[in-house]
């Protein structure tokens, strides 16, 4: 538009200043930057390093001795930690795609004109607000295979409730529905913004054209909310491959090691006093997470700028 | 455009004053000058044994009734199991213990780096009278002692019911399989023969660490060579059965149906009303049953862990909790004076009238006589020396992954010889953030 005004009125564009590359354009000084700088450096960039180093020695807070590679060999030879590793990538994966899903779902009912609709909105986010371990204690208690309310009203309608948190088998993935209950809230929120993004003329057209709900979801709404999409699935692959509170308040890990992930597994050893076992642990758990999360943000924001 | 008035600076910088010195006075210097004045002194432990609360609390009255001028604040808000551990450690490690601490004597205790961390009190005159098998595990490796007993020995065996023994005509069992009969009678007349309490983790290791005794007699050196690296669980045939033993009474279905769930006041219970037969357990937790079930304490009895050979038949015994003081205490005076009280005839009366444990292990105290019959149950293995200490109070090596392990066992999901091996790497790990030779 700058070079039509060129043209339209033939006075050449005074120049503000020599181009300096992407800062050129601030209206304030670089050194406003310090502050933040700062900051982030001391509380992130910092301990990351750090405890890259630690992660090399033994320590505790009166020694320190460093060790090499022992750490992270210990670590991999731990026999709990195959169990670790699959139930966070299991507990990963199932709480990300359900969340995207039922989120999607969710979120075109409540942008749709149905009755109540800012009641149901606040229903479905008020989990999301609570806290984690408040939730943890409370599922804890109404998921007891015996006195809690879930079996409890089983029962009254004749079905014997199994041991949700005290089955081997069961009990992550009654974790894993515990944690989509509190997340989903979210996660439609951001759908939510997504859709009403769209603008209506897609809609119109389409309608005019005769297409069904159905043909609208697929064709108009799903590509369309491809960047909320990207933003739900990167989020809840995270927060579900580092999940940590959630398992710890209903389970503990248990029973046994049924329900660990590299989490609890971690926490467990920084529990025992295994300072530089557990900084190792981290280590591990940082790369694995980016190893896995990286390649899925890099190629759904691929995917995006092909729209 | 924004101008400001004079008023509103002056309102300005006043208010950044204010805040200013709010903030300072959040930040609390430290405590009153020492021990002049009345003094308030802090006690952390663990939560949820009642008994251990009652106790404290009995002593913290007693002394300060006879030292007016020093009040004690029971603080039960540590956590339990590893929990507890983990915050002892932290605070111990940053400074801000409580001025008194309740924690394990024993491998537990050694992992707190005591020499380092705890007041050291082995110049008091009160450790000549106590028993020298209890100085040795509140004792630091450069002869430092550390700690005054609050309870007496204590044994980890198998609670039963007594009534129940009765009416079916059972005998107390010397062997194994004298155990497995009972067990198969108590299950055939329709009340469960093993309660477990998976509720509360820490309990699903007694049945296998009160089997020690059948270790013990085998070898005594055992766990003098166990630190040494030279042993493990899964070589020594007793040693893997400790942990089958679990397994077979998973096998035999002798549980009772909400064991993945129910916590040590339910087994407590359950036991003593005769719903089950057996639970292992320690003798000295008796006392939530005074709350519980107060008519049925009496029902209840003690065994030790029977093992293969009835001529060998002895009790585990647990040394008792001690109570510390962090180094860096800010009342140094009045901590040793409370822990020279609690070693004395006076605090053994305060803990007696709280519960009754074993026989104390502090000289000139005695066992009261109106102790209940499951401590008086015990007093036979001590008076003949049928007895070991637990592994933890003769070795300093721990795994933290025991517990967890015998919950896998008990429930199926692992056999009691893979436990084993696995149990033996977890020490592993412990032996060697020990920085113990040979590891």
């Amino acid at each position: 538009m700058t070079t039509l005004g060129q043209v339209a009125t033939g006075t050449p564009t005074p120049r503000r200043r020599r181009s300096r590359g992407p800062l050129a354009n601030r209206s304030y000084p670089h050194w406003f930057l310090l502050p933040g700088a700062a900051v982030y450096a001391v509380l992130f960039i910092v301990p990351t390093f750090a405890s890259f180093f630690f992660a090399f020695t033994r320590w505790n807070f009166f020694s320190i001795q460093f060790i090499g590679f022992d750490n992270f060999v210990t670590f991999f030879e731990d026999p709990q930690l195959t169990r670790g590793f699959t139930n966070t990538l299991i507990f990963g994966v199932i709480t990300s795609v359900v969340k995207v899903a039922l989120g999607l779902v969710l979120a075109v009912l409540l942008t749709s004109g149905i009755f109540a609709r800012g009641y149901l909105r606040a229903v479905i986010f008020f989990p999301v607000l609570v806290s984690t371990i408040g939730v943890g204690i409370t599922f804890r208690a109404l998921l007891d295979p015996y006195d809690g309310l879930v079996n409890k009203s089983l029962a009254a309608i004749g079905i014997q409730g199994p041991g949700w948190l005290t089955d081997p088998n069961l009990a992550i993935f009654s974790v894993i529905g515990v944690d989509i209950w509190k997340g989903i809230g979210l996660a439609t929120l951001i759908y939510m913004a997504g859709i009403v993004a769209i603008p209506r003329d897609y809609y119109e057209a389409a309608s005019i054209d005769g297409a069904s709900g159905w043909k609208n979801f697929w064709s108009i709404t799903v590509p369309l909310v491809m960047p909320a999409t990207t933003t739900v699935i990167i989020l809840s692959l995270i927060g579900g491959l580092r999940s940590f509170d959630l398992i710890w308040a209903t389970t503990r890990g248990g029973p046994g090691f049924a329900s660990d992930v590299i989490a609890s597994v971690i926490y467990k050893q920084y529990q025992a006093g295994y300072y530089g076992l557990s900084t190792a642990g981290n280590v591990i758990l940082f790369l694995v997470v980016a190893a896995i999360v990286l390649p899925i943000f890099v190629w759904l924001n691929r995917k995006q700028t092909d729209l | 455009m924004f101008t400001v008035t004079r008023r509103k600076k002056t309102l300005a910088v006043a208010s950044v004053i204010a805040a200013a010195s709010l903030a300072l006075a959040g930040c609390s210097g430290g405590g009153g000058s020492a021990d002049d004045g009345p003094v308030e002194l802090t006690w952390l432990q663990g939560t949820g044994v009642q008994t251990n609360i009652d106790i404290a609390q009995a002593l913290a009255d007693a002394f300060t009734a006879e030292n007016p001028d020093i009040t004690i604040k029971v603080d039960p808000s540590g956590g339990s199991g590893p929990d507890l551990d983990n915050l002892v450690k932290t605070r111990l490690a940053t400074g801000e213990m409580s001025d008194l601490l309740w924690y394990n004597s024993g491998s537990l205790f050694t992992a707190l780096n005591p020499d380092q961390t705890l007041l050291n009190v082995a110049d008091e005159a009160w450790v000549q009278d106590l028993d020298p098998t209890f100085v040795k595990v509140v004792s630091g490796a450069d002869g430092g002692v550390y700690g005054a007993p609050l309870q007496g020995a204590d044994i980890g065996g198998i609670l039963y019911n007594k009534p129940l023994y009765a009416e079916l005509g059972l005998e107390i069992p010397t062997t194994w399989d004298e155990f497995m009969s009972n067990n198969e009678a108590i299950k055939a007349a329709g009340k469960t023969a093993v309660e477990q309490t998976y509720g509360d983790v820490w309990t699903a290791q007694l049945l296998q660490l009160g089997d020690f005794y059948n270790i013990y007699s085998q070898d005594e050196n055992w766990a003098t060579e166990w630190t040494e690296n030279k042993v493990k669980f899964a070589d020594t045939p007793e040693g893997v059965r400790s942990f089958e033993k679990v397994q077979e009474l998973a096998e035999g279905g002798f549980f009772n149906p909400d064991f993945a769930s129910a916590t040590l006041d339910d087994g407590l219970r359950a036991v003593a009303l005769g719903d089950a037969g057996h639970y292992p357990m320690f003798a000295g937790l008796y006392t939530s049953l005074l709350t519980i079930a107060p008519d049925n304490v009496e029902d209840l009895g003690i065994f030790a862990v029977p093992g293969d050979d009835a001529d060998q038949n002895g009790a585990t015994v647990w040394l008792p909790p001690a109570v510390y003081a962090p180094a860096n205490t800010k009342h140094p005076e009045a901590v040793k004076k409370f822990l020279a009280f609690v070693a004395s005839t006076a605090g053994c009366d305060a803990i007696y009238s709280a519960t009754t444990t074993g026989p104390p292990l502090v000289k000139g105290c005695s066992l009261p006589d109106d102790a209940p019959g499951v401590i008086k149950d015990t007093l036979p293995y001590f008076e003949s020396g049928n007895t070991s200490p637990a592994l933890e109070f003769l070795s300093p090596v721990k795994g933290q992954n025991l517990a967890p392990l015998m919950v896998e066992v008990g429930n199926g999901t692992r056999s009691g010889a893979d436990a084993a091996s696995l149990y033996d790497q977890d020490a592993e790990k412990a032996a060697q953030q020990l920085g113990l030779p040979g590891w």
